[in-house]
């Protein structure tokens, strides 16, 4: 049931260079895309895909290269040139404006008017319209701030069907949601290319490429690698494309007995930002010697349970023991005191002071001790020796301690934080989406130190949205959804089936 | 020799860093600025110039005149950098200043003590006042996260009518006349300035043309204390715990919660600090100038000022203390265009405005001086 | 009693608005993502133009055009700033407010004789009352009580009886919501300020837009400093705006960047300078000082933002240059 016209090119770029300043992000990339197909980009964090595409959408003027859209020669100055060629662009960050309502996120820049003044009954009977024909119910009055992130991305897709796309780009269209939300999405991926549209794909996921795509185009370090027919290749194949060798999906990892109780969670409540009950009676133990990985989707309460963790967040109920010390509602200084350390979310909001130095980051929690300050003067030099040992030790890339942060690459930022948060001697060490944005190289960096924690009889807790990297190197695993432990399984027991349906919440229906 | 050869390496240090090209640049690009507005109003921009350039360096007593104007910016200059550092706009100078002088001039008049215990009696009450003042703005930052700005401009105006109330008090004011009575000798920062009216005095200053020159103005201690001052900032900001965490929270706040530094606390302190700094401008103005305080119409500027030099300084603490001389030069100078020429001493507001201005905007420099550099490479060609 | 209120509302709506028009500028360029900081300075360029345009043409319209145009382009460096080269808002703003000053009083010195006030305005240069003659015709010609109440300090006399200036603030009030909430272009601002990077995707110029709404801030400044210049007093002097911009745009913020927020902040402290007059004159029942009682509603500001101001109420793209081609 293909509906691919192969006598249409509806997307070709030629020769496409897109250099900033000194870096080139694109390097001589071709892509060819036919009509009614949909067509993957693959590739490594990094790669130039979501560049590539910027360039398609307008967003990036090309430093050199041609576009083709249905095979007459475009120049596509600004999006809104890509929209008048009929192309639509999901970003991987929403692009919506959270304080508007979802009819006017949609409607944003074509706007229904009546007399010079927003008709915003005719803009919700459009969207009302367009989401009836391609099946992708939304409330139009709802503010976006109140959906679900499943929702936001069906608004985006509406949002260029709204504007007559028929070339749609979907950039990491996945990576947030659920796998019954991912079946839906195929699904409505399915129904556009019935109707003519064509899409393209940006991801970095195997699997999905395999279930979804016609084709898929590999880039590599911003150069073209291949173009290949997804029918006929393999999922090992692929990866070593997109990576240049040989990937070892499985990690290597000793059996170890786990030790005694070192985190424990007791009927933990947390509120959110609004003041919602976001962790909802949450209990949870860790236990030393092995790594716990909560799995679930994001906004399940992840974030509120490390930040109350880390002492950033309010207890409303319940109890955080590290070791039987009790550190609920903990300033965060006391809670690394008591040797829980964290590798945070965001590691360039929480992590770093990106303008501060490798050396000044890596003292960040202990420049307050002997012997890197004395009566609150600061030693210099000794954060300075301490900084060229934990770089070598750690192996960062970078000119020196005295280098700021914010010129080292995300995977050297990583290796950063965890060379202080590792040398800090942490009883518990919650490490959360540690691999977030890195390149294979630096996950394989991270997993192995995590896993070195563990066989130094650490506790870690593994947050992770990843789900591949949960079953890899957890020993057991848990599964959040909305804000309380859904299951508890052995890693040996797991199978990602099992999972899925837990971070779906059980999933009742679907086992029917 | 070896500390001669560190020193020098900084010099050229600093003088490569990126920043510092800007300032200079943009400094350049105030004075064209300036002489182009002189041109088009019809003056000899050069004449102009040449005036101010003698009327600053010309005598003994201009150079005294600009000193005295530049202490209190110095001190303004030092408390926006240090506010800034934490990442808080403190335009809140203004008013700790006011208070910082309100104070001093009350300590200097009610209290009778010795010189060496009254003047820093009368420092430290002076810089507590202001210090409070400006943690009033940050306490409302940290603890209800109002935001310093409005908040401390809410502050400049309490501050003034506030200062304005004091004065109006019979217990402070001269009668009938819109000023403060003058603060007691034994807290007046002013250099002789007893014995500079003395028959005696008078007349080793006759026969001593350049200490008469000097003490001819209000020549004070003031500046000597802006400058260990501007040390004192210097080494808190680079060497301490307390500049390590305040930086970190001026430039990540998350990142520094996250770490265990107490963000609220940090807040507070920064304002504190920042304000017993602009009100010890406050207080160096009243104990070494002008030794009381007047009715204020309006908003003297010193503490807006100081935002300029700060901005212009780059927030650091050497650059805060060159930028306030140039400042103070350029006002002392601007007032004797105005005499020599009739030509408006404000051509110094827009010449100071063109410097902020370009500051703003590093990238048009850049792109400016990379035009530059390849039209003179073709040039060569 | 009423003659009483309806005076203090009188100096109110009087006092407050200078302060509305440039709360109102401040309100537009927030909206759509760019600090204005500089507002004192662009109220300072309007009061200047206006009070010398009509001292020279004695024509008021004129003079408040060109003070709107003349805060225009001052607004327009600070959009070339902040909006083409990424400047940081602040600091431009700062260097406006310095500009704005020097430029004025620089001309100021050149036009009147090396003076940094203006002379005053001969008196049909300055801003018409439109009902004043109204009520006037209507005091003298309805008999008995319906003509006491049109009569010079009757209460409707009291509270109506505006300068021009008042009337065309208070519409304008409605006329920037009526824009921000109810227009495509206001749609759009919001979305600009909001999200620069969604509003581009979506073919939304969003440098037009920020320059757009940075130079009407700087025109509704110049209004609001015309309104003080040629209103309230009838010439320019060094001290006649000093800080009212800052004020204005404290008023913004109080009033959480809405224009109808902004307008009822700027009451607040036009009432406050309402009080002191009442209670500064002769006849006032209680002398309360006005030192004091000028420091009333700067004190209450701060009070009522702690209470019921929080955080988020700023255009979340505030202060943050919007870059396009930037990986």
């Amino acid at each position: 049931m293909k509906s691919i016209d192969f006598s249409v090119k509806a997307v070709e770029m030629k020769n496409i260079v897109k250099k900033f300043g000194d870096f080139t992000a694109n390097d001589q990339i071709n892509l060819t895309v036919h009509k009614g197909e949909v067509h993957a980009l693959l590739g490594e964090n990094g790669a130039g895909k979501s560049t590539l595409m910027n360039v398609l959408y307008g967003l990036y003027q090309p430093t050199s290269g041609e576009i083709f859209i249905n095979g007459d020669k475009k120049d596509i100055i600004d999006p809104n040139a890509a929209i008048t060629c009929g192309i639509g662009m999901v970003h991987q960050h929403f692009m919506l404006v959270e304080t508007f309502t979802v009819a006017e996120n949609i409607v944003l820049g074509m706007e229904p008017t009546k007399k010079g003044l927003l008709d915003m009954a005719k803009a919700i009977k459009n969207v009302e319209e367009i989401s009836k024909k391609y099946g992708l119910f939304v409330d139009p009055n709802e503010k976006i701030y109140n959906i679900s992130v499943g929702m936001q991305q069906r608004v985006e897709i509406l949002k260029a069907l709204y504007r007559g796309a028929d070339i749609l780009i979907l950039d990491e269209p996945t990576a947030v949601l659920t796998p019954q939300e991912i079946k839906e999405l195929v699904q409505i991926m399915r129904n556009l290319t019935e109707q003519g549209k064509t899409i393209i794909i940006i991801t970095h996921k195997l699997k999905e490429i395999k279930e979804v795509a016609d084709y898929c185009t590999i880039i590599r370090r911003g150069k073209y690698i291949d173009t290949v027919d997804v029918s006929k290749t393999t999922e090992s194949e692929l990866a070593s494309k997109m990576v240049g060798r040989e990937v070892i999906f499985e990690v290597e990892k000793r059996e170890k007995e786990k030790g005694k109780l070192s985190l424990k969670i007791d009927n933990l409540v947390v509120k959110n930002n609004r003041g919602i009950d976001a962790v909802r009676g949450l209990s949870l133990e860790v236990f030393e010697g092995e790594i716990l990985g909560l799995a679930g989707i994001d906004g399940n309460g992840q974030s509120e349970l490390i930040e109350s963790l880390t002492g950033l967040r309010p207890v409303v109920s319940g109890k955080i023991h590290v070791n039987s010390k009790e550190i609920t509602n903990k300033t965060p200084l006391s809670i690394l005191e008591n040797k829980l350390s964290s590798i945070p979310e965001d590691r360039q909001k929480r992590g770093l002071v990106m303008e501060y130095s490798v050396a000044e980051n890596m003292v960040l929690e202990n420049y307050r001790v002997k012997p890197f300050s004395n009566k609150g003067i600061l030693n210099h030099d000794e954060i300075k020796v301490f900084a060229e040992k934990l770089i070598d030790k750690f192996d960062v890339r970078t000119e020196g301690p005295t280098q700021v942060v914010s010129a080292l690459s995300g995977g050297n930022q990583q290796k950063v934080i965890i060379a202080r948060e590792v040398t800090n001697d942490p009883d518990v060490l919650v490490a959360a989406q540690p691999t977030r944005g890195l390149d294979v190289g630096a996950i394989e960096f991270v997993h192995k130190a995590l896993i070195e924690l563990r066989n130094e009889n650490k506790a870690v807790l593994l947050v992770s949205l990843e789900l591949d990297e949960i079953m890899n190197i957890a020993d057991r695993i848990a599964v959040i959804y909305e804000g309380v432990i859904v299951g508890i399984m052995d890693a040996k027991d797991a199978n990602e089936n099992k999972i899925g349906l837990m971070m779906a919440g059980g999933a009742k229906d679907e086992a029917i | 020799m070896k500390l001669f050869d560190k020193i020098k390496s900084k010099v050229i240090g600093l003088f490569l860093k990126e920043n510092l090209k800007f300032t200079l640049i943009s400094i350049f690009i105030g004075f064209l600025i300036g002489s182009m507005t002189l041109a088009v109003a019809g003056f000899n921009p050069f004449r102009a110039y040449a005036i101010m350039l003698s009327g600053v360096f010309g005598r003994l007593n201009y150079i005294a005149w600009v000193i005295i104007r530049s202490t209190p910016l110095i001190l303004t200059g030092l408390s926006i950098t240090f506010a800034f550092k934490t990442g808080l706009f403190n335009i809140g100078a203004e008013g700790q200043f006011i208070i910082g002088a309100l104070v001093a001039a009350l300590a200097g008049y009610f209290i009778q003590l010795p010189a060496i215990v009254h003047i820093p009696v009368v420092i430290l009450l002076a810089a507590s006042a202001a210090a409070l003042w400006g943690g009033i703005a940050g306490y409302l930052k940290a603890k209800f996260g109002v935001h310093e700005v409005i908040a401390t401009i809410m502050l400049n105006w309490i501050a003034l009518y506030l200062t304005n109330f004091v004065v109006t008090l019979e217990a402070v004011q001269i009668p009938a006349r819109p000023v403060s009575h003058n603060i007691q000798p034994t807290a007046s920062l002013m250099f002789f300035q007893q014995w500079k009216v003395t028959e005696e005095g008078r007349a080793w200053l006759l026969d001593n043309f350049l200490a008469r020159e000097i003490l001819r103005t209000p020549f004070n201690a003031g500046i000597l204390f802006a400058v260990i001052l501007a040390v004192v900032v210097w080494y808190i900001l680079k060497h301490t715990t307390l500049g390590y965490e305040l930086k970190a929270v001026g430039l990540n706040k998350h990142a520094a919660e996250y770490a265990g530094i107490n963000v609220q606390k940090n807040i507070v302190r920064a304002m504190l600090i920042s304000g017993a700094l602009a009100g010890m401008a406050g207080a160096f103005h009243v104990l070494g100038n002008t030794q009381r305080i007047a009715i204020l119409a309006a908003m003297e500027g010193f503490g807006f000022n100081g935002i300029a030099v700060a901005l212009i300084g780059g927030s650091t603490a050497i650059g805060v203390v060159l930028s306030a001389f140039l400042f103070g030069a350029l006002q002392y100078g601007g007032t004797k265009i105005q005499l020599a020429l009739g030509a408006p001493t404000e051509v110094i507001n827009i010449m100071i405005g063109t410097i902020v201005f370009f500051i703003a905007i590093p990238r048009l420099i850049k792109i400016l001086l990379a035009k530059f550099s390849k039209k003179r490479g073709e040039d060569n060609a | 009693m009423l003659e009483s209120l309806a005076f203090i509302i009188g100096i109110t709506l009087m006092y407050s608005t200078p302060l509305i028009f440039t709360a109102l500028g401040g309100v537009i360029s927030e909206n759509s993502g760019v600090i204005n900081i500089g507002l004192e300075g662009m109220m300072t360029m309007g009061a200047f133009v206006g009070a010398t345009v009509a001292y020279f043409t004695g024509n008021p319209w004129l003079a408040f055009l060109a003070a709107g145009l003349a805060a225009t382009l001052l607004a327009f460096l600070h959009a070339v700033a902040s909006v083409t080269y990424s400047a940081n808002q602040v600091v431009s703003g700062i260097a406006i407010n310095f500009l704005g000053s020097g430029i004025a009083l620089f001309l100021s010195r050149m036009f009147f004789d090396g003076a940094t006030m203006t002379k005053p305005i001969p008196l049909d240069g300055t801003m018409p009352r439109p009902l004043h003659n109204l009520f006037i015709g209507l005091s003298e010609n309805l008999p008995g009580f319906a003509g006491r109440m049109f009569e010079r300090n009757s209460v409707i006399n009291l509270i109506f009886d505006q300068d021009a200036t008042v009337f065309i603030a208070l519409a304008s009030v409605f006329a920037v919501w009526f824009v921000l909430y109810k227009t495509k272009i206001g749609l759009r601002i919001r979305a600009v300020g909001e999200h620069p990077k969604s509003a581009d995707t979506l073919g939304i110029n969003v440098t037009k837009i920020r320059y757009f709404c940075v130079m009407a801030s700087g025109m509704f400044a110049g209004f609001g400093g015309a309104a003080l210049s040629i209103a309230i007093v009838a010439n320019f002097r060094q001290t006649l705006v000093s800080g009212h911009g800052f004020i204005a745009l404290a008023a913004m913020i109080f009033g959480k960047w809405k224009p109808q927020g902004a307008m009822w902040a700027c009451m607040l402290f036009g009432a406050a300078n309402a009080l002191v007059v009442f209670f500064g004159r002769a006849a006032s029942p209680i002398q309360i000082s006005q030192q004091l009682l000028s420091m009333l509603p700067y004190i209450l500001t701060l009070i009522v933002l702690t209470g019921i101001v929080g955080r988020a109420n700023a255009p979340k793209a505030l202060g943050v240059p919007y870059e396009k081609d930037k990986s």
